[in-house]
């Protein structure tokens, strides 16, 4: 039995689970933030992706993976813009110009990783360092698990409590729910739904950008062209999963990522034939299950997906 | 009526023309950006898709599965449901028909043909079918079920093919299927290319989808449901089987699509699965605006955008990732028609928006 | 148009469907922009451009269909966008003791921390108005305010109304009810086709002229109809239990019978089960329990198709939602229910021919006013669209005919139409079944009145013994 433990070694394995779970994290709250205010984002990918180029774009020619991660969020709040402009200002179908998004953003970062950045050979600006807090990092179990960790990794710790908070019991949060749930009830209160929606909607892409620096700044130091390899969606299971709460969200995350890492354990180091693509299904399957409803009913806001038009 | 005419033909014919020139003017500017000639990158593009030796018989082979594949989002459309699974559906169609058409021999052609297509419609229909029932049955959103069942069918099929005594063929180095049998092989039409009838079949669709929407009582139950789902119960119509048969229609045709490419072009399926095409098929049916005639010009588009661009990268170092930026700006300018009033200052430009899927909009106030 | 309304004023707007006066009060509340001409309040011109502007000035407004998120707490929503807060943070405590001090000082009773899904409709717009209040307004706006309430809360409604005017406010009530403006009116504007053709007082002008106003022309206030001649039992309704979308009970055994050549009404206050009620008896909604006969013979288990292929008909209370695809053609329309059945079909083909000619017919024989079959049903006024649903109905010869609210958004000429429609049927020996929230319609058309509260027929009544008064109070659940 010790044997076995010490071969799961469960404080690495919910280690990196953690720290797997961080971008599903970070673009899950996105997610959140744009639908409850009653815009559909199913541009995460896109947005981690365009995020994730940039911000290590940005790095690369500064030097300094801050700068990067800085681009990185800006470059997510600028085509988050794109999605607001289109889908509230245009009334685009916000499946559609989401769509739309998420086929940009493969083609500016394909297009210009191959002229800029695949055949550069000097040395790339790394990853963000490691810090551990003072004194907490040195509590066994829990010190390595969440005080030994990178930036995007504590910025996504923290960024749950200030989403919740925000959500939960600010004047915008409010707001952000009732344009989500009721836009017109809203306008006649007095709130302009364009202003809460924009906000939001670039709010999202500030948070999926950092989600993107992650891949490129944190994870390996380098962009790979689609290395954010459909993690946008698992986000979107995890935001819905999680029934659009950041706690909520943080759960089905680190069960998704935790679900992926158990069996890669179980396959490499016990050498239990559980096909990997079954392990791989399983946020997918349980995504489906959920808005299926048969695990209490995930109620997405109610006036989320309809563009709204004054008047 | 000559206005209504007109404005018809601004919504069907200008608007998407206008679109894609100015998917292509955007196109230039990140060429531009670049560090290249767009001129010289799309004039690769163009000799890619059309004047190259045997270019523009590759351009319809590409164009084929983007038919099968538009057809099969812009039906769904009809009757308000986003199909986005049209990938998912595209994959499991194909294993299906392949297992079928590397199992059978000793048939002649006129039956083995026919019964992988059958296969590959088959199993498109019914992977299409679970996000069908599970909206019908529990109002789950098929664009979120059908995202999730994409991911899962890429899962399966890379299942498949990877595992021994499934669909793994004996002896290959790199994971893949074995070959269909030759019986099942869609024959090529143009010697010396690759050319194959699957792309005679697809052409085909595009009628026999116009009149199964326009002509039969099928089609009408279906736009009936995607216009109205409240008045169509009222009437008597089953809005929960409608929209599991078009959605099991829908995914036929993916399937169709799927199974198409491995008799007429691949001959077997690998683990790997070149993922894009579930987008690609909706921005053709953006594009055709729904229509199936519309289908065609679009499909063509993508077919030559596709074959064209790896000659451009080859010519002018421009990756071809840059057909998505043009695929992906064509879109932005039909779903948002204003955008063109706007710069082309057509008179009385069509305000209204595209009308994707039908939703339930807060009562208007009277 | 021009329209002056004064302090301790309530001013009515009177005037029929889709006359205009929602559309001029969503302008004065900054929901929409005029196109021309300027507004003064307090005898300062002022620009309104959005309902924040409006709600500066002192201008509150409840809509016709209520501006409540049904999720959110009382308090949540009557602060909402005027929040009590600490530096951004929601003072959720302050909030509910100020709705409570509010509610308390108006008599208007609710409770801030329940949530408005959990609310009757009468206490929702209690909320509205409190909302209103809250923002500070003077001048009330309330929109068809009574069309939901019964005629005990309407009482409260306007001893409400009148409170707040003599405090000095402005009221401005819209409707299109004529009794209520000589009720509660000290000034009504009869508005017609976006024109205001006559200012006036309950003293000066009688209904019968200010019906005359609204309409353009003398207007027939009954209904002329001759005695039912009842025959067999068409439709009968037994021990019906039938669950409402939130699974509470809201159809609770109920029964019912409707013979034919006789016109059975049930009259309700909105939300008491009728339309759960109709969509039961049209396959539309499970019943969790008892039967559906018609003619005799039990369809509780049938299709919705099937019941109208065996003879009922329905005229469904939401026209945009139910009765009409907007986008589909006036003809294709017409054979919404039979678009698969020869002659419109063969096989899988549909007929074109022969449904246009069904078509013509139709539009001739209900005066559906349409330049050709082909046109779409959206390009058509709401009484064209509402003739329509009613010949789709009556065209196919039903035994029973299930009419819910059959004229409601409808303009007097059409409602006129559709009253001899239903009653020519009838003398003909159709079971109609007419469910109205307008408590007039039902008197005057039906044989028989069958009053619902929450679920439950508390009394059915021969119609020469239904008066307003007694139904009323039966409407309100006083057995």
């Amino acid at each position: 039995m010790t044997d076995f433990l010490s071969q799961l070694d469960p404080v690495s394995l919910l280690s990196i689970t953690l720290i797997t779970a961080t971008p599903l994290v970070l673009a899950a709250m996105g997610g959140m933030m744009c639908e409850r205010s009653g815009v559909v984002n199913i541009a995460l990918e896109g947005i981690m992706l365009t995020g994730a180029f940039i911000g290590y774009g940005v790095a690369f020619f500064t030097h300094s993976v801050w700068i990067g991660l800085a681009a990185a969020i800006v470059s997510g709040m600028l085509i988050a813009t794109l999605h607001a402009v289109l889908s509230i200002s245009f009334l685009v179908d916000q499946i559609v110009s989401g769509m739309v998004i998420n086929i940009l953003a493969v083609g500016i970062t394909g297009v210009f990783y191959r002229t800029y950045l695949e055949s550069a050979t000097t040395v790339g600006p790394g990853t963000f360092p490691h810090w551990d807090v003072p004194v907490l990092s040195a509590i066994p179990v829990i010190g390595p698990i969440f005080f030994q960790n990178q930036f995007v990794t504590y910025a996504m710790l923290i960024l749950i409590f200030v989403v919740h908070f925000i959500l939960f019991r600010t004047v915008w949060g409010l707001r952000t729910r009732a344009c989500g749930e009721h836009p017109r009830a809203a306008e006649t209160a007095g709130i302009n739904v364009y202003f809460v929606r924009y906000v939001n909607v670039i709010a999202s892409g500030a948070l999926a950008g950092l989600g993107g620096a992650y891949f490129s700044l944190q994870q390996i130091g380098n962009f790979l062209p689609n290395m954010t390899g459909g993690r946008g969606y698992i986000a979107l299971a995890a935001m819905i999963f999680g029934k659009w709460t950041p706690l909520g969200a943080f759960a089905a995350s680190l069960l998704f990522s935790g679900s992926d890492q158990v069996g890669s354990r179980l396959q490499s180091v016990f050498h239990v034939p559980i096909p990997l693509q079954f392990l791989g299904m399983i946020p997918y399957v349980l995504t489906i299950i959920v808005v299926a409803g048969a695990m209490g009913r995930a109620v997405a806001p109610a006036a989320v997906g309809i563009p709204y038009k004054k008047g | 009526m000559a206005a209504a005419w007109r404005g018809r033909v601004v919504t069907t014919v200008l608007v998407p023309l206008v679109s894609v020139v100015c998917g292509f003017l955007v196109g230039a500017i990140a060429i531009v950006a670049a560090g290249a000639d767009p001129l010289v990158a799309y004039g690769a593009l163009f000799a890619g898709a059309f004047t190259n030796h045997n270019a523009l018989a590759e351009t319809l082979v590409s164009t084929t599965p983007y038919l099968g594949l538009g057809l099969a989002v812009a039906l769904g459309f009809r009757a308000g449901l986003f199909n986005i699974g049209a990938e998912g559906q595209f994959y499991i169609g194909s294993l299906a028909g392949t297992f079928v058409a590397y199992s059978i021999h000793g048939l002649p052609p006129v039956l083995e043909v026919p019964l992988g297509l059958i296969a590959g419609m088959a199993g498109g229909a019914l992977w299409a079918s679970i996000a069908g029932g599970l909206k019908a049955r529990f109002g789950a959103h098929e664009v979120i079920t059908t995202i999730m069942l994409n991911y899962v069918s890429f899962l399966v099929a890379s299942y498949l093919v990877d595992t021994k005594g499934l669909m793994l063929a004996p002896d290959v180095s790199t994971p893949r299927t074995p070959d269909v049998d030759p019986s099942a092989v869609l024959p090529v039409i143009l010697a010396g290319s690759r050319l194959h009838v699957g792309f005679i079949l697809a052409l085909l669709a595009v009628p026999v989808v116009w009149f199964l929407i326009e002509r039969t009582t099928i089609g009408f139950r279906l736009r009936a449901v995607g216009f109205s789902q409240g008045a169509a119960r009222a009437a008597g119509i089953s809005v929960g089987r409608t929209i599991v048969l078009t959605m099991a229609l829908s995914g036929a045709l993916a399937g169709f699509a799927g199974i198409v490419e491995v008799l007429g072009v691949n001959y077997h399926m690998t683990d790997t699965v070149a993922a894009g095409y579930g987008f690609d098929a909706i921005a053709v049916a953006l594009l055709a605006r729904s229509n199936p005639w519309g289908v065609l010009p679009a499909a063509f588009l993508f077919g030559a955008l596709h074959n064209g661009a790896g000659f451009m990268q080859l010519e002018t170092q421009i990756s071809s990732d840059l057909i998505s930026i043009v695929q992906a700006s064509v879109i932005i300018f039909v779903a948002a028609p204003v955008i063109v009033g706007w710069l082309f200052r057509l008179r009385r430009a069509p305000a209204e928006t595209v009308h994707i899927t039908q939703r339930e909009v807060d009562a208007p106030v009277t | 148009m021009d329209l002056d309304v004064s302090w301790r004023q309530v001013h009515a707007l009177l005037g029929e469907n889709g006359a205009g006066k929602s559309t001029l009060m969503n302008v004065v509340y900054g929901l929409l922009r005029p196109d021309a001409g300027e507004i003064s309040f307090d005898g300062q011109r002022v620009e309104i451009r959005s309902p924040l502007d409006a709600i500066r000035l002192g201008i509150g407004m409840v809509h016709q269909h209520f501006m409540l998120i049904p999720p959110l707490t009382v308090a949540e929503n009557i602060v909402l966008g005027h929040e009590i807060a600490n530096r951004g943070v929601i003072d959720l405590a302050g909030a509910s003791s100020r709705v409570h001090e509010l509610s308390q000082r108006f008599g208007l009773d609710v409770n801030p921390r329940e949530r408005i899904a959990d609310l009757s409709v009468g206490t929702q717009q209690r909320v509205e108005i409190l909302k209103a209040l809250y923002r500070g307004a003077r001048l009330l706006i309330l929109d068809e305010p009574t069309a939901v309430l019964t005629p005990q809360e309407i009482d409260g409604l306007f001893a409400i109304v009148r409170a707040l005017v003599a405090e000095g406010n402005a009221v401005i009530f819209i409707t299109h009810k004529l009794a209520e403006v000589a009720q509660i009116a000290d000034v009504i504007t009869v508005m017609r086709r976006g024109q205001v053709v006559a200012t006036t007082t309950p003293k000066e002008s009688s209904s019968a002229d200010l019906a005359r106003m609204m309409v353009g022309r003398p207007v027939l206030l009954r209904v002329e109809k001759k005695p039912a001649e009842p025959g067999a039992r068409s439709l009968a309704v037994e021990d019906l239990v039938v669950l409402d979308d939130r699974r509470h009970v809201a159809v609770d055994k109920v029964n019912l019978e409707v013979r034919a050549g006789e016109i059975v009404g049930i009259a309700g206050v909105e939300g008491n089960g009728q339309n759960e009620l109709v969509e039961a008896i049209m396959g539309l909604r499970p019943m969790k329990g008892g039967r559906v006969l018609l003619e005799g013979h039990e369809i509780g288990r049938a299709t919705t198709r099937s019941r109208l292929h065996r003879g009922l008909g329905l005229i469904p209370p939401d026209r945009h939602r139910m009765g009409v695809v907007l986008e589909l053609s006036v003809a294709d329309n017409l054979v919404l229910d039979d678009y698969d059945r020869p002659p419109f079909a063969r096989w899988l083909v549909r007929q074109f021919s022969a449904i246009r000619e069904y078509a013509e017919r139709l539009i001739k024989t209900f005066d559906i006013r349409v330049q050709n079959p082909e046109q779409p049903v959206s390009s058509l006024s709401g009484g064209n669209q509402q003739k329509l649903v009613v010949a789709r109905q009556l065209g196919t010869l039903p035994k029973v005919l299930i009419a819910s609210q059959p004229t409601r958004g409808v303009d007097v000429g059409s409602i006129e139409f559709i009253h001899r429609q239903i009653v020519s049927e009838r003398d003909r020996g159709l079971a109609v079944l007419l469910v109205s929230s307008e408590l007039d319609e039902v008197l005057s058309l039906a044989d028989r009145v069958a009053v619902i509260y929450r679920g439950h027929i508390v009394a059915v009544i021969d119609a020469k013994d239904a008066d307003r008064e007694r139904v009323g109070l039966l409407m309100a659940g006083a057995a």
